[in-house]
């Protein structure tokens, strides 16, 4: 029992690493145009900022469960096949992208607005602002999003069984729900509880140490 | 040298500068000065770019601030260092690296001996070479503004401009930092423009100052003259305690200068051969001269014999 658990843990850890990845990545992207174009940024522009912060909404409220089926044509696309522990990525990004925007695009818009005039009085350019200004400034923040993003991953990492992707919820529906055996049940709830605990200690850890 | 030519901006039907025109001098200490919303924070504002104006002209060292014209205003900054009410310091990097930001936007590489030098130089020359390394949490109001003083200075400026900056600090710490803004105008010889609503810093380093009220200008000159015979809104805006002088008789200001050697209210009693009585005084310190204003109170009857002792001895007054 322990072993396949152990394999569904590692299995848990790569989903949960390269979605967090991919999402930051692709998330960082909205989170800068609202950022910018958001009514106290740099460049306000109230129809950019007013039609992605709706797409952003839109993908926030899909159930991911809708999504993962939604999504399986273009999840072949990419990886080439739409079951798996690497094609449950792409669902997970995907959902996880809109989330990223609006949680960076919160932290990043807490940057002291002086601290930016302050910038701007010394010349500097946008990129220059956003880069060694609000990002800089925001660290600790992005850092306390990041481990918001990695333990709502973990649970949505759960739903990877139905595309046959594995992982520890994956066992604990199968086995310990589904075949009425407690003990799996227990282990692999205890193995979630301790990896997000361990998750958020880090994240506090962290945030006391960068800010 | 800065020209300010009937500068007129609106922020939609509102109107925050009204045909504003000042000239302040190379190596001047200016002061802009008026109550809160008055439109001076705005006006400086204007003076480096960070806000645009209608109308007007702005010129500075010869080249005019204009907005449209990103790549000619962004070299302008450069020669505009600017410190705020709020230090608005950045909180995770410590001094040196705040005083060392207006360099990396720059593209100069702060890595270099020069580059090290001359920073350290400026947290040598602000006081604050034992906090090298500290970070902005660690430091006192009147710290940061030491450290954001570095931080204007750090490109050379030819001039600071000084957003309320001493507004969020105790007496105490303002002095501070007005002698070292003193300082910093004498030694490296740059044009100060000092906005501010307290009369205290304009009293102390200024040698010319505005005064501005709902956009437009109402009053120019040196503090003391504005001090010595106020205009009616710089006098509310002193907030002078006439209201509590006598209602009978006729109460008569006078304004004495640092070359008011006589001792003129006691000459006057007697070569008048009046009696009065003295209603309020006060003592105003101007950099380095101490004017003082004094309010007595005569009767009717002696009204014109006292106006012209006084137009005789060349005492400013005012009656009230």
């Amino acid at each position: 029992m322990l072993d396949m658990i152990f394999a569904a843990f590692r299995e848990t850890l790569y989903m949960v690493f390269w979605s967090t990845i991919f999402s930051i990545l692709l998330g960082v992207i909205p989170a800068v145009i609202l950022t910018l174009t958001a009514p106290d940024g740099l460049k306000p522009n109230k129809a950019i900022y007013e039609a992605l912060s709706l797409v952003v909404n839109i993908f926030r409220s899909f159930p991911f469960i809708i999504l993962l089926v939604i999504l399986i044509p273009f999840t072949r696309f990419i990886v080439g096949k739409a079951i798996g522990t690497t094609a449950m990525i792409v669902p997970l990004t995907i959902s996880a992208v809109p989330y990223v925007a609006r949680l960076f695009e919160n932290s990043l818009r807490e940057t002291d607005p002086g601290v930016i005039e302050a910038a701007r009085s010394f010349g500097a350019s946008d990129a220059q602002i956003i880069t060694r200004v609000y990002f800089k400034e925001s660290v600790p923040r992005l850092v306390n999003n990041v481990i918001m993003l990695v333990i709502s991953l973990i649970g949505y990492s759960a739903m990877a069984g139905t595309v046959g992707g594995g992982g520890v919820g994956d066992v604990a529906i199968r086995y310990g729900y589904q075949r009425y055996n407690t003990s799996y049940l227990v282990v692999c709830s205890l193995i979630l509880i301790v990896f997000v605990q361990l998750v958020q200690m880090l994240g506090n850890y962290l945030y006391k140490k960068l800010s | 040298m800065v020209d300010i030519l009937n500068v007129s901006k609106r922020f939609g039907d509102l109107e925050v500068l009204k045909d504003i025109t000042i000239h302040i001098a190379d190596r001047e200490i200016y002061g802009i000065i008026g109550q809160s919303g008055a439109g001076k924070s705005t006006l400086l504002r204007c003076i480096n770019g960070l806000e645009d104006y209608q109308s007007g002209e702005i010129v500075v060292n010869g080249v005019k601030v204009n907005k449209k014209d990103e790549k000619a205003l962004h070299e302008l900054q450069r020669t505009m260092g600017m410190i705020f009410q709020n230090f608005n310091l950045l909180e995770r990097l410590d001094v040196y690296d705040n005083v060392a930001l207006p360099m990396k936007f720059w593209g100069i590489d702060t890595k270099t001996p020069e580059a090290k030098e001359k920073i350290e130089g400026l947290v040598r020359m602000v006081g604050l070479e034992e906090k090298l390394h500290a970070r902005p949490r660690e430091l006192s109001g009147g710290q940061k503004q030491r450290v954001a003083i570095a931080r204007a200075l750090v490109l050379d400026p030819k001039i600071l401009l000084c957003d309320e900056a001493t507004s969020a600090l105790d007496p105490a710490i303002t002095r501070g930092i007005l002698d070292l803004l003193q300082q910093i105008n004498k030694e490296l010889g740059i044009t100060i423009i000092v906005v501010t609503h307290q009369m205290e810093v304009v009293k102390q380093i200024c040698r010319r100052v505005a005064f501005i009220k709902d956009g437009r200008v109402l009053a120019e000159g040196r503090p003391e003259e504005l001090f010595v015979k106020p205009e009616k809104d710089v006098k509310k805006f002193l907030q002078s305690d006439s209201n509590l002088l006598p209602a009978e008789g006729i109460n008569i200001q006078l304004f004495f200068t640092d070359k008011t050697d006589e001792p003129i209210i006691t000459m006057m009693a007697r070569e008048l051969n009046i009696n009065f009585s003295i209603c309020w005084g006060k003592l105003e310190d101007f950099r380095s001269s101490v004017y003082g204003s004094l309010v007595i109170n005569v009767k009717e009857e002696d009204r014109d014999n006292v106006l012209a002792y006084l137009n005789r001895v060349g005492v400013a007054w005012e009656v009230l």
